[in-house]
C-alpha cells in the first residue's frame, strides 16, 4: 500500500481498505468474477488513477470506467459542426478549452483557429456573453457542453441574455443528461454493473430522486461518492455493503455538498429553458432516446442549431479506434490497439485521450503507477 | 469543467443581476450567484466559501471543505488547469 502514505489520511484509508478487503470475502458471487462497479463521472476517474486506487483494491473488484466526461463522447460529426459555424462569416465561436483539441474529420477546432477562424477559449458562459456585448457586430455562438453540473450556468446565461436584450448570442446546445445513460448502460447486453459510484457534482444540482429507478426497476444499488480518494473508498465500501447484503438503495455520501433534493433555483433555470431532444448522439455509445436537451422553442432565436446552417452528419470514428469499448468498459485503455502509439494526450486520436478526466488519457498519465498491476 | 473550484464570496457587485466578486485562490473572478442566492440580501452572503463551476456558483460550503478541495484539486493538477483557463479565458 504505498501510495496510501500520500493520502491525507492514511489511517483512515488503510481502515477502509483493510473493511473492503474483508468484505468482499464475504460476498460468494464475487470470487470467480469480479463485481464490475462504474464509477460514472470522469472527475471520479480522475481521482481513481491519480491515486492508483485500482491496485489497492482486491481483485475481486473491478472498476469501470463511465462515460461521465463531457468531452470524451464528443462525435466527430459534433466537432465538425463546431468548425462549421466557426467558418462561418462574423462568427466568435467560444468554447471550454477542454474541446479545443477533440479531433473531428475535418480538423478540430484549435485547427481551426490555426486557420484563421475566431475561435476563442472562454472560461464561462458568462464571459462569451461578455464577447456578444463587446462586439455587437459579431455573432457570438457558445458550445455549451456538459451534463447537468454545467447546464444551470448556460441556461442562467441564456436568460441573462434575454433580459438584456442581446441578440447576437447564440448557444451550440450539446448538453448531455446523465439518467438516460445510466439507463442505456443498464439495458446494454454487453455489460453487467453491479453497482455505480454516483456523481457528485451531477447530484448536487439533480439531487438523489432521479437515481431511484436504478434500485426499485434495475435493483443495483448506487451511492453518490465525493472525490477523494477517501471519499471514493468510502463510497465502495458502501457499495459492497449492500452488495454483501442483497440490498439496492441509493445513498448519498457527499452529503456536504449534495443535498436531498438538488438546487431548485438550478432546476427551475433548467426547465424554463432547455426541453429533452428524442435522441441525441454519443461517440463510441451510438445514440442513445432523451440523453440530449435542446433549447425550447421560445428560445429559438438563440439556438445555434436554428439560425446557422449545421451539417449535423454522423462520421463513423476511425477504425483503429476503440473509444466506444472503452466507454463502455468491455476494454480497459491500454487493450486499444493504438493506444500509446498512434494516440496519446499530445496527439489524441479519440475523445478519451483528449481530457484529463478520460479514461486513457487518465490511465497514460498515471498508468505507470498501476501498470505492475495488469 | 466538471470539478468545481471553491472561492470566498469578497464583494456584492450587482445584486439585481446575483453578481458578485470571488477570491478563486488569489485569483479574483466575477461569478454569479443564481444558484444560491438566499431570501435574505446578497450581502449576507459575503465572507462565505462556495464551489465555483464554469463562473457560477453552484452550492455554498464551509471553509473546512473549501480547504479539503483546494487540496485534491492541486493535487489532480486540476487547480491549476482551473485558475490558468480562468485567467486565459477571452473576454476582450
Ligand atoms: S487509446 Fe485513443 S482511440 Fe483507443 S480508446 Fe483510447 S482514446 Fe480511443
Amino acid at each position: 500500500m504505498k501510495f496510501v502514505d500520500e493520502f491525507r489520511d492514511p489511517e483512515m484509508a488503510r481502515a477502509l481498505l483493510d473493511k473492503i478487503h474483508a468484505i468482499v470475502a464475504e460476498i460468494p458471487k464475487c470470487q470467480d468474477k469480479p463485481l464490475q462497479i462504474m464509477e460514472v463521472c470522469g472527475g471520479h476517474t480522475h481521482s481513481i488513477f491519480r491515486y492508483g486506487l485500482e491496485a489497492l483494491l482486491p481483485k475481486q473488484i473491478e472498476l469501470v470506467h463511465g462515460p461521465g466526461c463531457p468531452v470524451c463522447v464528443l462525435p466527430m460529426g459534433r466537432v465538425d459542426d463546431c468548425v462549421a459555424i466557426a467558418e462561418q462569416t462574423d462568427v466568435i465561436f467560444t468554447t471550454f478549452g477542454d474541446a479545443m483539441r477533440v479531433p473531428g474529420s475535418r480538423k478540430s477546432l484549435q485547427q481551426a483557429k490555426a486557420e484563421g477562424c475566431d475561435v476563442r477559449m472562454v472560461y464561462s458562459p458568462m464571459d462569451a456573453l461578455q464577447l456578444a456585448r463587446q462586439h455587437p457586430d459579431k455573432r457570438v455562438v457558445f458550445f455549451g457542453l456538459g451534463f447537468e453540473t454545467t447546464m444551470p450556468s448556460t441556461a442562467l446565461t441564456l436568460l441573462q441574455a434575454e433580459k438584456e436584450g442581446i441578440d447576437n448570442f447564440y448557444l451550440f446546445c450539446n448538453h448531455i443528461t446523465i439518467i438516460p445513460t445510466i439507463k442505456a448502460i443498464l439495458d446494454s447486453p454487453d455489460m453487467y454493473i453491479d453497482g455505480f459510484l454516483g456523481p457528485g457534482h451531477v447530484s448536487m444540482v439533480i439531487g438523489q430522486a432521479p437515481y431511484e429507478f436504478i434500485s426499485s426497476q434495475y435493483n443495483r444499488p448506487l451511492v453518490v461518492a465525493g472525490f477523494e480518494p477517501l471519499d471514493v473508498l468510502q463510497s465502495l465500501y458502501m457499495l459492497l455493503l449492500q452488495i454483501r447484503d442483497g440490498e439496492a438503495r441509493i445513498e448519498n455520501q457527499y452529503k456536504r455538498i449534495v443535498p436531498e433534493g438538488g438546487n431548485s433555483q438550478a432546476l427551475q433555470a433548467l426547465a424554463q429553458v432547455f426541453e429533452l431532444r428524442e435522441f441525441f448522439e454519443w461517440r463510441g455509445l451510438g445514440s442513445i432516446d432523451h440523453s440530449g436537451v435542446q433549447l425550447r422553442q421560445a428560445y429559438a432565436r438563440y439556438d445555434a442549431e436554428k439560425q446557422f446552417v449545421v451539417p449535423n452528419l454522423k462520421i463513423a470514428d476511425p477504425k483503429s479506434c476503440q473509444c466506444g469499448e472503452v466507454l463502455k468498459g468491455v476494454l480497459k485503455p491500454w487493450e486499444c490497439k493504438v493506444f500509446g502509439k498512434q494516440c496519446t494526450p499530445e496527439v489524441p486520436l479519440g475523445a478519451l485521450m483528449v481530457s484529463t478526466e478520460g479514461a486513457c488519457s487518465a490511465y497514460y498519465s498515471y498508468g505507470k503507477i498501476d501498470a505492475a498491476n495488469i | 469543467m466538471c470539478l468545481g473550484i471553491p472561492g470566498r464570496i469578497i464583494e456584492i457587485l450587482d445584486e439585481e443581476n446575483a453578481l458578485a466578486m470571488v477570491d478563486i485562490s488569489g485569483v479574483k473572478r466575477q461569478v454569479n450567484l443564481g444558484c444560491v442566492m438566499p431570501d435574505a440580501a446578497a450581502s449576507t452572503l459575503i465572507g462565505r466559501w462556495t464551489l465555483v463551476h464554469v463562473g457560477f456558483a453552484m452550492s455554498l460550503i464551509d471553509e473546512d471543505e473549501a480547504q479539503k478541495t483546494l487540496q485534491i484539486l492541486a493535487e489532480l493538477g486540476e487547480l491549476q488547469e482551473e485558475l490558468a483557463a480562468m485567467q486565459a479565458s477571452q473576454t476582450d
